[in-house]
C-alpha cells in the first residue's frame, strides 16, 4: 500500500502510541482530588508543558480540545462573541475563502445567526494571504471582531507569513487567529514569535491521536466558550481531560517538532522528485499552489509534503479511484460528508476554473514516506491519467 | 469480470452487489448522487437519494469489503431526466422518468464511464432476468421491472448484469438478512425520487407555473370547467377532474392539448383505444420481422395485452387485442413475446405518439 494522504491523517509515531497506550491503563479524572486524580493531573500538566515548550507557548496558553474543528470553531466564534460583547461595533470578520471548512462554516454561521459581516481576503494564484491584503481589508480595524488566516493551506500547501499578518492586525487592534493544523511539525511554528492571538493544532496530522488537539490562546485574549461545564481549560473549554490522548498529542508534537528539520528536508526531496516525475510522465499536468522552491519569510513557502496537481481532461475522482485500485491512496482535496466530489473551494478561490479544480489530486507525503512510494506513483500515473481522460471525454 | 455495482442504498442493489461478489467478480460499489442538494435523512417512500441512503449503500459495501465511491451525476440527471420530465408534461405528454433514467443515466452515463475506467459491466438490483442477452420478466410478477428496462439496446444489455431476476423480493430480503445487512428490512421505494413530497402536480406547478385552461366534455362539446394546468392531468384519469357531467356517467381524461391548454374529457367508451401509433422503436435484441403478434404493456405496473405490430411511417402501429383506457402520448409501449416457461421476453419499446 502506498499511503500518500498524510495531510488527511498521518500514522501515529511509535513514541506517541507507546505513551498513550501506557496512560490508557491508568484510572483517574484529572479534576479529582485523590491520589489517582492527582496523578492524572500531573501527567496532563506535564503534557501541557511539553506541548507549550515545543511550540514556543506558555503552558497556560494551551487549551486542550477535541481536535482542529473544535479549535477553529472555538477561536472564530469565541473571539467574535467576546469582542462583539465588549464593543457592539465590532461585527466584521476578516478571513480568506481558502480556509478550511471548520473556519469557513463557522464564519458563515456567525454571518447567518449572529449578525456578523464578512470581508473576504483575496488569496491570489498561490493561495497565500499577503499582509497588504489584510491591511486593506482591516481598514482602521475598529469594526473588526476577529481575523482568521491559516498558517498553511491543507489542499495546496500555501504558507502565509503569519508573523507579518499578526503585526498588521495588531497595528489596528484586531486579534488574529490562525489554523496551523497543517503547519505544526512541518514548518517552524513558534506561538510567541508568530505573534498570533490564537492558534489551532490537532494531533493526528503530526503523529498523535485523532480527537486530541489544542487551541493556543494568549492569556490576554477574551474568548467566549462553546462548551459549558466544569471549566477545566481556563474556563474557556469544559470537559473531562482525555489524559491518554493528551499524552499522545504532546509526545507526538515533541517528536515531530524535534526532528522537523531533517524530516522536512527528506520529505521535500521526495516530494520534489514526485512532482518532477509526474510532470515528466504527464507533461500537461499543472502544479497548483506555490512553486516547489517558493520562499516566504525566509522559510518554505509551501508545505514540504504537499503535491497538488491538476490533470486537464481527467476528473479527480476518476483518478482517485483508479489509483486506489492500484494500491495508491490519495485525495481529491475536498469532499462533502456524502463523498460527492465538488470542485475544490481552495482552487476556485485562487482563480482556477471549475474544470481545473475538478481535475485535481492531492498527494501528501509524511514521516513514513519512502522513495518506493514515489516510484509506485510514477509507475502508474501515465496510464491512469490516460484512462481517466478517456472516461472524462464521454 | 470487473464490474460496477450501482448501489442506491436499498435492499435490492445491496443483494445484487453481494451476489456479484459471491459469484467471484471484482466488484466496485458506486452510489449515484443525482440531486445537488440532497437531504440528510430519508423521508417518505423515496429510497435512494438522501445522504442517509448513500450511507446505507456504503455500509453494505464496507461489509462486502469492496471499494465504494459516490459518482456525482446530478447535472446529467437534471438535464436528461428531470428537465425531460417537465418538458414532456408541458407538451401534454406522460413520461416515465425511471425508464428515462435507465436509458440515459444508469446504462448510458454510468455504463460509459465504467467501461472507460476499465470495467466490463454494470450490476443493478433490477428485478428482471437477463440470460444469454435476452431480457425477460422477473419470476416475481409483482416486482417485475422489465418494463423500465425495455428501452435498453442489445449493446447496453451486453454490459448489464441483473442478479435478482430469478428470485422473489421476499427471497432478496432473506438473502440480505442472512448477510446481516441492515437494509434487509428497509421499505421499498415507489415514488419519483426527485419529487421529495410525492406531489407530482405540486412539483409541476412550481416548475411550470399556473396555466389555466378549459375542460371540454367530448360527449357534449361543452366547456364544463376550468383547470389550473393541463400538466396536472394524465390520459385516462378519472378522479379529481373537478367537473360533473350532466348525464351522471363517469368521465375520463381523453386528451391534453398544450397550446390551447384544453383538457378533453369523455365517457368510458370514448376513453378506450384500440390502436397505438408510436415513434421509432428501440429493440433489446435482433430486430423482429414485421408484422408480428405479441403483447404490449404501456405502464410500469400495467397488465400486458395481446397485440399485432406493423410498421407505420418510421414508427410502429400497434393494434390492441383488447380496448385499453389510459394510453397516453409519451408513455413507452414495451413489447413482449409471451413465454410462460422462461418469462416473457422483452423485444423493445417505442414512445406512444397517437392513439385511436
Amino acid at each position: 500500500m502506498t499511503y500518500l494522504d498524510h495531510a488527511a491523517t498521518t500514522p501515529m509515531l511509535p513514541v506517541a502510541l507507546a505513551a498513550m497506550t501506557e496512560q490508557l491503563a491508568q484510572v483517574g479524572n484529572a479534576s479529582s482530588l485523590h491520589a489517582s486524580g492527582r496523578q492524572a493531573r500531573r501527567v496532563a500538566e506535564q503534557s501541557r508543558e511539553q506541548l507549550a515548550a515545543a511550540l514556543g507557548a506558555r503552558p497556560s496558553e494551551v487549551l486542550f480540545t477535541a481536535g482542529g474543528t473544535e479549535g477553529d470553531n472555538l477561536a472564530v466564534k469565541g473571539l467574535y462573541w467576546a469582542r462583539r460583547a465588549a464593543d457592539d461595533r465590532r461585527r466584521r470578520i476578516v478571513t480568506s475563502p481558502a480556509e478550511h471548512h471548520a473556519v469557513l462554516d463557522s464564519v458563515e454561521w456567525l454571518e447567518t445567526h449572529a449578525g456578523a459581516e464578512v470581508t473576504w481576503l483575496p488569496v491570489g494564484p498561490t493561495g497565500r494571504v499577503t499582509p497588504e491584503a489584510l491591511a486593506d481589508a482591516l481598514g482602521d480595524g475598529r469594526d473588526v471582531a476577529v481575523a482568521s488566516v491559516m498558517w498553511a493551506n491543507n489542499e495546496i500547501g500555501a504558507v502565509s507569513d503569519v508573523a507579518a499578518l499578526a503585526a498588521v492586525a495588531h497595528a489596528v487592534g484586531v486579534p488574529l487567529h490562525t489554523d496551523a493544523v497543517q503547519a505544526v511539525g512541518q514548518l517552524p511554528v513558534d506561538f510567541a514569535a508568530g505573534g498570533v492571538d490564537a492558534l489551532t493544532l490537532t494531533g493526528h496530522k503530526l503523529g498523535g491521536p485523532v480527537g486530541a488537539g489544542a487551541l493556543l490562546l494568549r492569556r490576554d485574549v477574551e474568548c467566549t466558550p462553546l462548551l459549558h461545564g466544569g471549566g477545566q481549560e481556563r474556563d474557556v473549554r469544559s470537559g473531562t481531560l482525555d489524559v491518554a490522548a493528551i499524552v499522545g498529542l504532546a509526545a507526538a508534537a515533541r517528536a515531530a517538532v524535534g526532528d522537523r528539520v531533517e524530516r522536512a528536508a527528506r520529505v521535500t526531496a521526495l516530494r520534489d522528485r514526485l512532482v518532477a516525475g509526474v510532470l515528466a510522465e504527464v507533461p500537461d499536468a499543472q502544479l497548483n499552489g506555490p512553486a516547489l522552491d517558493d520562499v516566504v519569510a525566509g522559510g518554505p513557502g509551501r508545505l514540504p509534503g504537499n503535491a497538488h496537481l491538476s490533470f486537464p481532461g481527467a476528473e479527480g475522482d476518476a483518478l482517485l479511484m483508479l489509483l486506489d485500485a492500484r494500491g495508491i491512496e490519495c485525495s481529491t482535496g475536498s469532499a462533502c460528508s456524502a463523498g460527492v466530489a465538488r470542485p475544490s473551494h481552495v482552487l476556485l478561490a485562487t482563480g482556477a476554473d471549475p474544470a481545473r479544480a475538478r481535475s485535481s489530486l492531492r498527494l501528501s507525503l509524511g514521516h513514513t514516506s519512502t522513495g518506493a512510494d514515489v516510484d509506485a506513483v510514477l509507475a502508474v500515473i501515465g496510464p491512469v491519467v490516460e484512462r481517466a481522460r478517456r472516461a472524462g471525454a464521454r | 469480470m470487473r464490474v460496477v455495482a450501482a448501489m442506491s442504498g436499498g435492499v435490492d442493489s445491496a443483494v445484487a452487489a453481494a451476489l456479484a461478489v459471491e459469484a467471484g467478480h471484482d466488484v466496485t460499489g458506486v452510489h449515484l448522487a443525482l440531486s445537488p442538494d440532497r437531504q440528510q435523512l430519508r423521508s417518505g417512500s423515496r429510497g435512494c437519494c438522501s445522504v442517509e441512503d448513500s450511507h446505507d449503500a456504503r455500509r453494505v459495501a464496507d461489509e462486502l469489503g469492496i471499494p465504494f465511491y459516490v459518482w456525482d451525476l446530478a447535472d446529467r440527471f437534471r438535464e436528461d431526466v428531470v428537465e425531460d420530465f417537465v418538458a414532456e408534461y408541458a407538451a401534454g405528454r406522460t413520461p416515465n422518468p425511471c425508464l428515462r433514467c435507465n436509458e440515459k443515466i444508469k446504462f448510458s452515463a454510468v455504463l460509459d464511464r465504467a467501461r472507460a475506467l476499465g470495467f466490463d459491466a454494470v450490476v443493478t438490483g433490477h428485478h428482471a432476468r437477463l440470460v444469454g442477452g435476452e431480457l425477460r420478466r422477473s419470476v416475481d410478477a409483482a416486482k417485475d421491472q422489465s418494463y423500465v428496462l425495455g428501452v435498453l439496446t442489445a449493446e447496453q444489455l451486453a454490459h448489464a448484469v441483473f442478479p435478482l431476476g430469478e428470485m422473489t423480493k421476499e427471497r432478496v430480503r432473506e438473502l440480505a438478512a442472512e448477510r446481516g445487512f441492515a437494509v434487509a428490512t428497509k421499505p421499498d421505494s415507489h415514488d419519483i425520487c426527485f419529487i421529495s413530497d410525492g406531489d407530482t402536480r405540486g412539483f409541476l406547478t412550481r416548475r411550470l407555473g399556473e396555466q389555466p385552461g378549459p375542460v371540454v366534455d367530448a360527449a357534449t362539446g361543452a366547456t364544463v370547467g376550468r383547470h389550473a394546468g393541463a400538466y396536472g392531468f394524465t390520459i385516462g384519469q378519472r378522479r379529481g377532474l373537478g367537473v360533473t357531467a350532466g348525464d351522471q356517467r363517469p368521465r375520463f381524461v381523453l386528451g391534453i392539448e398544450p397550446v390551447s391548454r384544453t383538457v378533453t374529457i369523455g365517457t368510458a367508451e370514448q376513453a378506450e383505444v384500440s390502436e397505438v401509433v408510436t415513434a421509432a422503436p428501440t429493440w433489446t435484441g435482433p430486430v423482429p420481422g414485421l408484422p408480428f403478434r405479441g403483447q404490449v404493456q404501456v405502464r410500469a405496473h400495467g397488465a400486458p395485452v395481446p397485440c399485432e405490430v406493423t410498421a407505420a411511417d418510421g414508427g410502429l402501429r400497434i393494434t390492441l387485442g383488447e380496448r385499453q383506457r389510459g394510453v397516453a402520448p409519451g408513455q413507452s409501449a414495451v413489447l413482449y413475446a409471451p413465454d410462460a416457461l422462461r418469462g416473457d421476453r422483452v423485444l423493445g419499446q417505442a414512445a406512444v405518439s397517437t392513439t385511436a
